[in-house]
């Protein structure tokens, strides 16, 4: 703040305080009785009079206490311009020294827990880091997935042991880090209307579920010229892309036939975000932990 | 000296007195606050809304989402641990009218921006429950059905111009194209997905 502002807010705080001081002790000062009387100030509405006393005590004695209260409070904290009073507050280092209380708390149990590979954070005796990934959990990654972990439409379930890109803990860690971009393409416009439905058919014959046969015998062929390059020849998916197999019931966008010819005529491109620039090492590798523990316990 | 009696009968007096006494604090507080480079000089690297975004921000005080969503982190660790850096007036500059809010009935959304996908937002609007089955949120269906027309947008971001935002002109010229035929749904999506990214210059890891 420059000279100029620092100066107009000091004089302008101090010119208030003071004026109002000041109007408190004249207006007393001039007041013809200091006790409480009869008297009134002489009008008079619809035989409502106004007594002409003094303010109560407690009452001026309260103002006085605010005004003295507001001048040491000047004095401690900064309020005057570029003073910055007599503690040195800010809520910038008020903010630092939460920051640097709970490093001094947390630090040592992060630490405690870092040096651990995950197998071993499933242990009994470190069921404390566990329950804090699951906090950290709930904190961050339930909307998506649920607070149950169990997922919803679009958002994976990770209790099942069914995964996209893999389920040993470093697998995991690289997901939450980095983040995944799932790339299924749209087919609508290469199969058209009717081969959309053939394979869809297809795929829903491969876990078995109720299909037209016929149907499905045609989408094959396009099956096995399109889809197979990432889900596999044996459409059993493909982890490094992420590709789901198809033929366990495990449907990540809905398993009926409609859901299916939607994916396969619309594509599909679901997001992890990625957490690198969120939270901390040690955090993830205990929430990647607690993602473990829900399919290996 | 002015008798009590006086003030009382002549209101113009009185009015006079009274906004003496109530300019008090505002010429300390406010005032100078519009002459800080603090809180008037953008932060280092701010960028300007996309048309879209801009969109999506007049949708976003439309549906009044910032009566129970602030944009505001304020310097406490429980509150920089959970949303990141703490918001500062530099950030906000180019904010006409600012999106604090008051109230958090739901969590701030300040720096919201990257944390959840698209898609999530989407389901999430067209009906919360769907994603975070304890969400007391409202759903917003129709964003999913009504289009931009965009044919006011250029006004918008000319009318941002007129009080300092720097709208470039190709922007203003192609505002309308930008957002036209695009559900609302997206230019919410495109704001939400803005938040806190406008510049890079906080570590928001936690």
């Amino acid at each position: 703040m420059s000279a100029f502002w620092s100066a107009w807010v000091t004089v302008i705080t101090l010119a208030v305080i003071l004026g109002c001081t000041w109007l408190l002790l004249a207006t007393r000062k001039s007041q013809p009785h200091q006790e409480t009387t009869e008297e009134t100030l002489g009008h008079e509405f619809d035989g409502i009079a106004e007594y002409d006393n003094p303010l109560p005590k407690w009452w001026f004695q309260m103002f006085i206490g605010t005004v003295v209260f507001g001048l040491c409070y000047l004095v401690l904290y900064p309020g005057l311009g570029n003073y910055q009073g007599l503690l040195g507050w800010t809520s910038h280092n008020q903010w630092e020294e939460e920051i640097q209380h709970a490093e001094e708390v947390y630090k040592p149990v992060f630490a405690k827990y870092a040096s651990l590979p995950t197998e071993e954070l499933l242990k009994p005796e470190n069921a404390g880091g566990l329950k804090m990934g699951q906090r950290m959990f709930a904190n961050n990654c339930s909307l998506c997935h649920g607070s149950a972990a169990t997922g919803a439409h679009g958002f994976p379930n990770l209790t099942d042991n069914d995964w996209l890109y893999g389920g040993d803990p470093k697998t995991i860690k690289t997901t939450i880090t980095n983040g995944r971009v799932g790339g299924m393409p749209p087919w609508g416009a290469v199969l058209g209307e009717e081969g959309v439905r053939d394979v869809a058919h297809y795929v829903l014959s491969l876990s078995g579920a109720e299909s037209d046969s016929e149907a499905a015998e045609r989408g094959k062929g396009q099956f096995q010229a399109l889809c197979t390059a990432c889900h596999g020849a044996d459409a059993k998916g493909l982890p490094i892309l992420g590709a789901p197999n198809l033929t366990d019931n495990t449907w990540l966008y809905g398993g009926s036939f409609e859901n299916i010819a939607h994916t396969i005529r619309n594509g599909r491109a679901g997001v992890m975000p990625a957490h690198k620039d969120l939270l901390s090492e040690d955090k993830i590798n205990l929430i990647t932990a607690y993602v473990y523990s829900l399919s290996n316990k | 000296m002015i008798k009590h009696e006086t003030i009382e009968k002549n209101i113009g007096i009185m009015i006079l007195l009274i906004i003496i006494v109530i300019s008090g604090g505002g010429l300390a507080e406010i005032v100078p606050l519009f002459f800080q480079s603090s809180t008037t000089k953008p932060i280092e690297g701010l960028r300007t809304y996309s048309a879209l975004e801009f969109e999506g921000r007049d949708i976003y005080i439309r549906e009044g989402c910032n009566v129970c969503h602030s944009q505001m982190i304020r310097p406490f660790r429980a509150e920089t641990e959970r949303y990141g850096h703490f918001s500062t007036a530099n950030e906000q500059v180019w904010e006409h009218p600012f999106l604090w809010g008051s109230k958090r009935t739901g969590p701030d959304l300040a720096r919201v921006g990257g944390r959840y996908s698209d898609d999530w937002h989407r389901a999430h609007l067209y009906n919360p429950r769907d994603v975070v089955p304890e969400s007391k949120m409202p759903a917003y269906p129709w964003l999913f059905e009504n289009k931009l027309t965009g044919k006011d947008t250029a006004k918008k971001l000319e009318a941002q111009r007129s009080v300092g935002v720097p709208f470039t002109d190709e922007q203003i010229a192609g505002a309308q194209d930008a957002v036209q035929g695009k559900h609302e749904i997206d230019a919410l999506v495109a704001y939400l997905q803005s938040l806190g990214k406008l510049h890079s210059e906080y570590n928001n890891k936690r």
